[in-house]
């Protein structure tokens, strides 16, 4: 098996407290991995720490893909910003025309390509103050597609989506695995997770299990995962576990 | 008579046709720059570091009189160290930025108001603090149309970094591309501009016509280059209004300049086409998809 990303030992922390913490795990190339866990599990900061974003890491991250695309928490993005939905989408072609470049006319035609086969047809002028979440979250894949990614990283694209929203969505995702890229996404629907991702990591701050999707997410790994303390313990020692990183 | 309350001022004066170019420069980079701030959710940390800029200035003052070169210079050093001094607080430490732009601009504040008093006059102060633009001379022209000039350049230059910065910066650091850079040349454009801008209506109302052009035209655009589009008449038919009425009346010209200006921005809250009094009181109308 091939990996798109290999995880060595990698811990993540915010303040010293650590949000993952010595996890290795393997992400299979070409293939659909969920990454589950409950909240503050550290998903986030591990798709962060995917990107190069998180502030601080130990361990290491290896990474075989060229370009890897993003998708944030909506929380992150300010959708009262007065920019169109076509600007938006041709963000998504940046390492193309980067910060000085001009948008050629291919960029502006797949843009609207995109846009119309994240279902979007006709919203290209429209400001993306007046889209509902569930279509605000059509145009950001919409960029996606423009990024011609061989890696991409979904972070809960499906929050607070409706069905249909999330049956399109999907049909998104599961052309970018037939085209072999890897699709990497933090979910937070078990049943769909089973239905629909083949490969999951379950993440408790700490690994829990990674691999098939069947066999990680037994009862057994997900009671072990929900039992994960929460609370940040501030009279906690430094750990002192060695870096393995020749592992 | 038209001629003689529009125009004779401007014919008959030289004072006034320096003080109108200098409006119109002032109008043309200070409201592409105040509809950055607002975007940015800067336009009150924007005023504070316009009072930031008095000690600077003051110092220039104590140096040198009232010296053009000494107190532009100091302004825009003492500008952008409160920026990167807040900057790096809210960085380093768990303050928010707002509160460490607060903290330094009231500090600075204080400093420039006591510089100021160990050497000059209470009409020096009232220059500093509010302006004179009808004193504006050929170097503070020079200065304030080559403000405008690299202003321009300078924002068109880093328009689109900067607009993704403001909606989306995890997009941007996704790419590889270092924010924070062009937040701090963005900030730098604004000090030179409220360096500039202080001339002619002082530290206290530097903003003045940079943010109230901008925010009425808030109410008027939804795309940030139609924003600017509208705000940039707006700021200078509220300096040319301004200086006439100021002339007409005999009143300080800085304030009527920024009155006006208010003016512009109650019309537009009232009136404006998108999320003002107007749409929220009219009745409600619906198309039918």
């Amino acid at each position: 098996m091939n990996a798109a990303l290999k995880l060595v030992d990698l811990t993540v922390s915010y303040d010293r407290h650590p949000a993952v913490h010595h996890v290795s795990a393997e992400i299979p190339s070409g293939e659909m991995t969920a990454i589950v866990g409950p909240n503050g599990a550290g998903k986030s900061s591990l798709l962060k720490a995917m990107l190069g974003l998180a502030p601080r890491i130990e361990g290491k991250i290896e990474c075989t893909a060229r370009r890897i695309a993003y998708l944030p928490q909506q929380a992150e993005i300010d959708r009262s910003f007065p920019i169109a939905v076509l600007d938006t989408v041709l963000l998504g072609r940046w390492s193309r025309f980067g910060a000085f470049g001009k948008a050629q006319k291919i960029d502006i035609h797949d843009a609207q390509h995109a846009i119309e086969s994240v279902g979007l047809g006709g919203f290209e002028r429209r400001p993306i103050d007046t889209l509902s979440v569930g279509q605000f979250q059509r145009v950001l894949f919409a960029r996606l597609l423009l990024q011609d990614a061989d890696l991409v990283l979904l972070d809960e694209p499906f929050a607070a989506i409706d069905a249909k929203t999330v049956v399109d969505l999907m049909e998104v995702i599961r052309r970018w695995q037939a085209e072999k890229r890897t699709v990497v996404a933090v979910l937070h629907d078990i049943d769909q997770v089973r239905r629909d991702f083949p490969n999951a990591l379950l993440l408790a701050r700490e690994l829990v299990d990674s691999g098939p999707t069947s066999r990680v997410l037994s009862a057994e790994n997900l009671l072990r995962a929900r039992s994960m303390a929460e609370a940040w313990d501030d009279h906690a020692g430094t750990c002192d576990v060695p870096l393995k990183l020749s592992a | 008579m038209l001629y003689t309350y529009l125009i004779e001022p401007f014919a008959d004066f030289a004072f006034m046709r320096r003080a109108l170019v200098a409006c119109l420069a002032l109008s043309v980079a200070g409201s592409s720059i105040g509809v950055f701030l607002i975007l940015r959710r800067m336009s009150l940390m924007g005023d504070a570091l316009a009072h930031a800029l008095l000690p600077g200035a003051a110092l220039g003052f104590l140096l040198g009189g009232l010296s053009l070169p000494a107190m532009s210079l100091g302004g825009f050093v003492a500008g952008m160290a409160t920026a990167l001094v807040s900057g790096a607080i809210a960085r380093f430490t768990s303050m928010r930025e707002d509160a460490s732009f607060a903290a330094a601009y009231l500090t600075s504040l204080a400093l420039g108001v006591l510089i100021v008093s160990l050497r000059g006059s209470a009409i020096d102060l009232m220059n500093i603090l509010f302006g004179a633009i009808l004193a504006v001379d050929d170097k503070a022209l020079f200065l304030i149309v080559g403000t405008a000039t690299v202003t321009l350049v300078g924002l068109a230059a880093i328009y689109r970094p900067l607009v993704v910065e403001c909606f989306n910066p995890g997009f941007l650091a996704a790419m590889g591309v270092r924010g924070a850079l062009y937040h701090s040349l963005f900030l730098a454009l604004a000090v030179l501009n409220m360096v500039a801008a202080f001339q002619a209506l002082g530290t206290l109302m530097a903003l003045g016509l940079m943010l109230l052009p901008a925010v009425a035209a808030s109410f008027w655009a939804r795309e940030v280059w139609s924003m600017t589009v509208i705000a940039v008449p707006m700021a200078f038919l509220s300096g040319a209004i301004g200086l006439l009425l100021s002339f007409h009346a005999g009143l300080p010209s800085g304030p009527v300049i920024v009155l006006v200006a208010s003016l512009f921005f109650l019309v537009s809250l009232l009136l404006g086409s998108r999320a003002s009094v107007r749409s929220r009181v009219s009745r409600p109308v619906h198309l039918r998809g």
